[in-house]
């Protein structure tokens, strides 16, 4: 009984904050005290939809971005976990801390700081200057992860791949990526959303000329139109959604990746 | 601060079978191998130059520039007055008490109701699945979206002032209690709660699902009570995920600008709102104040991660 109702709170704690988003993005008119919208219309989306709207070009320049971001944060921290997770050298311990700095100390207050230096060489309001930023938180978590699968890696299926003459290639491509998917998986993950959804890196480096989805997601919730708002917001979690889907089976269950993430 | 794993005999966290150990151990490397040195090296490089450069390279240039150094404007020279006029200004110290007690509420109910709720999933036999799915739903909604939510839900006009005043409670906006741009913090403690219990909850999901439950069965057919099976094994087992996802969750709260940003008031304010109002303000010499107070907030959060972990380490020994 006690579990029921545990179960039932943790229910609707966890999805109510979602049904006045989803309502009001299908919203005509709603006017106060009631509960259900007055008149439903598409408005928010069709007005997002517009040619000449915003939003087409804050999806490219996001999608740009966060798959730039992605790809380039996974190889970085699949190569750097490896390191950490398999071998053991000298300084370890302060490569280790270097690496997980930037999960504590928030990325914005040494963006701050860099921003000089990338003005004098020209990455300030560019695209790969603000892709170059989101660097920065991405690479920790991804290194993190890839460490503590790389910690529980056999290197003995490799070795046996060398002996059997396949070329180093091939061993990454058969043996090395099919085994460390997984944490793969989910690090890219957790490096696409943080990217996808990151708003004052991108402000401070892209200066407003790089109009990512976060930059018009705040001017709109600035405005006074909830439905606009609310239609935007629904389309710029979709992408992360779908790829939880595609990922969620290694978030928990047999294969639990994440638990990298458990081990700073 | 250490991976697990790389030395320390640990239950497996990922994948079967026996973990391997840290140092690779064989006796002749093959022809054309590189030596293990300088495979470590290449493959730390990319990952080293991005921290060193931007990150410890960006904190070196924004402590220079807190000394009046690189700047634009003043005479250049080396000069302490930003940390006065930092530590003088009303916004700051009223930012100080809001910001730690955010983070500090924020973080431990969070921690309390991910435990809670992992073992609830975890108990749960029909729909688990489910429950899981909509457990994860949350973890990728991008925290701005978030804070749009919770406005929806808390402002004075929002979703739960339609259901009280359904209920009878209020006869108008107004007098529902501000919770969102309110001077406690509610609405933002209510969106790092709402993203923080799921992500340290999926983590400990893990922890419980590798082995704790033939430790509990032991236990309980020794006749350990569900408080001391709980306290003894389960604890003990899953305190190294909690303490970790709460540090960064910690850390995250303290660090994050865009939700006190939409969600709090801009006076009194949390410290990297206050950091960036100053960084854009048009007075070019508000802008080693901003630096100072970005150096300042890194060094708080440190020190308080660094007590954190002591604390912690002295009662698990897990997090050294």
């Amino acid at each position: 009984m006690r579990a029921a109702i545990g179960r039932g709170v943790l229910f609707v704690g966890l999805l109510i904050p979602l049904v006045p988003l989803a309502f009001w993005s299908i919203t005509r008119t709603w006017q106060y005290p009631a509960l259900l919208p007055q008149e439903f219309s598409m408005r928010g989306f069709e007005d997002l939809g517009r040619p000449g709207s915003d939003l087409l070009q804050g999806l490219t320049t996001s999608s740009i971005i966060a798959v730039i971001v992605t790809f380039a944060a996974a190889a970085t921290g699949l190569s750097a976990g490896r390191a950490l997770g398999l071998y053991s050298f000298r300084s370890k311990r302060l490569v280790q801390f270097l690496m997980l700095a930037p999960v504590i100390v928030p990325s914005f207050a040494v963006t701050m700081g860099i921003q000089v230096l990338f003005i004098r060489v020209g990455l300030a309001d560019t695209l790969w200057g603000v892709a170059l930023v989101h660097m920065i938180p991405t690479v920790p978590y991804v290194t993190l992860v890839m460490g503590s699968v790389f910690a529980n890696y056999d290197i003995a299926y490799e070795e046996q791949a060398r002996v059997l003459g396949a070329s180093s290639l091939s061993i990454f491509r058969r043996v090395t990526l099919p085994a460390v998917f997984p944490g793969l998986a989910v690090a890219s993950l957790f490096a696409f959303v943080i990217s996808w959804s990151e708003y004052i890196l991108t402000f401070l480096v892209g200066g407003g000329t790089v109009k990512t989805m976060p930059l018009l997601l705040f001017a709109y919730i600035g405005g006074n139109d909830s439905t606009k708002a609310a239609a935007l917001g629904i389309i710029f979690v979709i992408p992360p959604l779908l790829l939880l889907a595609l990922t969620s089976r290694y978030l928990t269950g047999s294969k639990k990746a994440i638990s990298g993430l458990g081990q700073l | 601060m250490s991976f697990r794993g790389s030395s320390v005999a640990e239950p497996a966290p990922y994948g079967a079978g026996s973990a391997p150990g840290s140092a690779i151990q064989r006796s002749a490397r093959l022809p054309g191998e590189w030596p293990d040195g300088l495979k470590v090296f290449a493959l730390l490089s990319p990952a080293l130059f991005l921290i060193v450069v931007l990150f410890l390279g960006g904190f070196a240039f924004g402590f220079l520039q807190s000394l009046g150094l690189l700047s634009f404007v003043g005479d250049g020279s080396l000069s302490f007055s930003a940390y006065l006029r930092m530590f003088e200004d009303p916004a700051v110290r009223a930012s100080l008490p809001l910001t730690f007690r955010i983070s500090i509420i924020s973080t431990v109910l969070s921690a309390i109701l991910a435990v809670a709720s992992a073992l609830l999933i975890r108990s749960t036999k029909r729909g688990q699945k489910f429950l899981v799915t909509i457990f994860q739903l949350n973890i990728p909604i991008p925290h701005i979206v978030g804070a749009l939510a919770m406005m929806l839900l808390l402002q004075q006009s929002g979703y739960f002032s339609r259901i009280a005043f359904a209920l009878g409670l209020v006869s108008s906006p107004a007098e529902f209690i501000p919770l969102v741009a309110d001077e406690f913090g509610v609405g933002i403690i209510a969106h790092y709660m709402w993203k923080e219990v799921p992500f340290i909850g999926v983590v400990v999901l893990a922890a419980l699902q590798s082995g704790v439950s033939d430790y509990e069965e032991v236990a309980r057919s020794l006749g350990a009570s569900s408080w001391n099976r709980f306290r003894f094994i389960i604890l003990p087992f899953i305190a190294p995920s909690v303490s970790s996802t709460s540090i960064i969750a910690f850390a995250f709260t303290f660090g994050s600008y865009e939700i006190p940003f939409l969600l709090g008031r801009p006076f009194p304010a949390a410290l990297p709102v206050v950091a960036v109002q100053s960084y854009r303000d048009s007075d070019l010499l508000s802008r080693p104040e901003a630096m100072a107070t970005c150096v300042a907030i890194t060094i708080f959060i440190s020190i308080l991660v660094y007590l954190y972990m002591r604390i912690v380490g002295r009662y698990t020994g897990g997090v050294r």
